[in-house]
């Protein structure tokens, strides 16, 4: 089920050129956020969960899952080169469960490690915040990958897409809307962050076993269905 | 002269078969750069382009709309003596709505001509590299300018309709225009000059909203952590670094809006200066990368 061919193109199209400055961007500026933060506060455990909470958790995983997981696949879609690739004797599952491997790794590489070094930057791992935040961002990585894989076979606007649903559903409906939190990957990566942090550290509004059972949904429906989706791939003409 | 060129006509005649000069008007630079810009604005809102082009920008107009309606509605219903959002708090209050509309416009404006290589076809024309700059910033400018400004005039028509002060109504509505046409050429400057560096939209869209909403919840995170260390004097200064607090500590400075800023503490007048001079450089900024962008038509 992995490729490296498969792997090593998808890897250089991702990090090729002046995009991996674009994934580079987000975590200089959370690890610059925190120490400026650091400086002004010292450290302080309620801050360190604002800062990682909502910086690291509610904007920059999505947002990198939102480019690793779309780029994996979605220029090549758009330009048309996909169709050399699906001429070749490679079962189409494997190609998305090898794109979706490498969108994982790149997004939990420039995910997860930041919001770990910013978590001990900002407190020192005081009350386990730092590891709780970074094994949320590394769940939460696996699922916006395979999300956002899917969206990026199922639409040309996948990018639209995927922040539409990071920013407006997450951010936007998740504030107003109690119940749209049960169904945002983001809490449910809360809920893992919860059971490591130390108790009352950190909150989520999903219970741990419902939230890892929809983790792994998510992710093996999507990743499924996607494989479905590039069985009987159409192209369609730029509009 | 041969006599047989008499009889049967020559090998190597050129034939007159009624080419003729072009004599009529030459429209020029003035007229392209016009046109550029009508098809760019049309563009922005799907008009001219395939239908399913047109779902997004409209859905987002709609949902930039309705919460003025809405807000109208319950000005009307319950005889309020003002509106319940203020004309400048408006835009701030659906920033995630312009920012989606800029990150899915502004590489459709520009990203598909790079990609495409028709640069160089317009630069073929008798036009410049100004008219091209201009036409797109001003189409994608007057774009964003339409989308903020639609839902303030609802609530000023609203306003009216509701019978509160003629006077302060028009004053409130032209002090929340200047601050959506600051807000529309800023955003539009800073769309075009990141969806310029790239021929792909996907990337394009995604590095537009990674800089406005990064940089705003970085601003944003700093300025309530500096509130609660009662650090008020650098909330102030800190609006200096996203695009959306530039606008309100403009606004807040000139056009008499309530700050966003934590603990509304937001620049006055003297911090003010800096802010609209760094607004204005930004604006001018982003026309000069973009003139920069442009030298060379090719790529």
């Amino acid at each position: 089920m992995f490729h490296p061919t498969v792997a090593r193109l998808t890897y250089r199209g991702l990090l090729g050129r002046r995009r991996i400055v674009v994934l580079l961007a987000l975590p200089v500026l959370l690890l610059l956020v925190s120490a400026v933060v650091r400086a002004l506060t010292g450290a302080d455990d309620a801050t360190a969960t604002n800062v990682l909470g909502g910086f690291a958790l509610a904007t920059m995983v999505p947002l990198i899952g939102v480019i690793a997981g779309t780029g994996a696949i979605g220029p090549e879609i758009d330009d048309g080169s996909v169709v050399y690739l699906l001429a070749k004797p490679v079962k189409r599952p494997t190609i998305i469960v090898t794109k979706l491997l490498v969108a994982i790794g790149v997004t939990m590489a420039f995910s997860a490690i930041p919001t770990l070094i910013a978590g001990l930057l900002l407190n020192g791992n005081s009350e386990r915040i730092a590891v709780a935040y970074a094994a949320a961002a590394a769940v939460a990585s696996i699922a916006y990958s395979a999300l956002f894989l899917l969206l990026a076979t199922l639409t040309r606007h996948a990018v639209v897409a995927g922040l539409v649903y990071a920013l407006v559903w997450e951010a936007f409906f998740g504030n107003l809307v109690p119940g749209a939190r049960t169904l945002s990957i983001q809490q449910w990566a809360l809920a893992l962050a919860e059971k490591i942090g130390a108790p009352g550290a950190i909150t989520s509004d999903v219970a741990l076993p419902t939230a890892l059972v929809l983790l792994a949904a998510v992710t093996t429906a999507a990743t499924w269905y996607a494989g479905q989706k590039l069985r009987r791939l159409t192209l369609a003409g730029e509009e | 002269m041969p006599p047989e060129s008499s009889l049967a006509p020559a090998q190597d005649v050129i034939h007159n078969i009624g080419y003729r000069n072009y004599t009529g008007a030459r429209l020029g630079r003035r007229y392209i750069r016009r046109s550029l810009y009508v098809q760019s604005l049309r563009g922005a809102y799907g008009l001219g382009r395939s239908a399913k082009s047109k779902v997004l920008p409209m859905i987002l107009f709609a949902a930039m709309c309705l919460p003025a309606a809405i807000i109208v509605a319950v000005t009307v219903a319950t005889k309020a003596n003002k509106l319940l959002v203020a004309y400048t708090a408006y835009a701030p209050y659906l920033q995630a709505v312009i920012g989606l509309f800029l990150a899915a416009q502004a590489p459709q404006s520009v990203s598909r001509d790079l990609r495409f290589k028709t640069v160089p076809l317009y630069f073929s024309r008798p036009m410049e590299r100004f008219d091209y700059v201009v036409a797109k910033f001003a189409a994608l400018a007057s774009a964003l300018f339409i989308l903020t400004a639609a839902p303030l005039l609802i609530l000023y028509l609203g306003a009216l309709l509701a019978k509160l002060g003629f006077a302060g109504q028009t004053k409130g509505l032209a002090e929340g225009l200047v601050s959506v046409a600051l807000l529309s050429l800023l955003f539009a400057g800073i769309g075009l000059v990141i969806a310029a560096l790239t021929p792909r939209r996907g990337f394009g869209v995604a590095a537009i909203i990674a800089v406005l909403t990064i940089s705003y919840g970085a601003v944003s995170t700093i300025q309530a952590i500096a509130l609660a260390r009662d650090t008020t004097d650098v909330i102030g200064w800190l609006g200096l670094f996203s695009p959306l607090t530039l606008i309100d500590g403009v606004q807040t400075a000139f056009l008499q809006a309530t700050s966003d800023f934590p603990g509304g503490h937001g620049p006055g007048t003297g911090a003010g200066v800096v802010y609209l001079l760094v607004v204005l450089g930004l604006i001018a900024g982003s026309y000069a990368l973009l003139m920069r962008r442009y030298r060379k038509a090719g790529l």
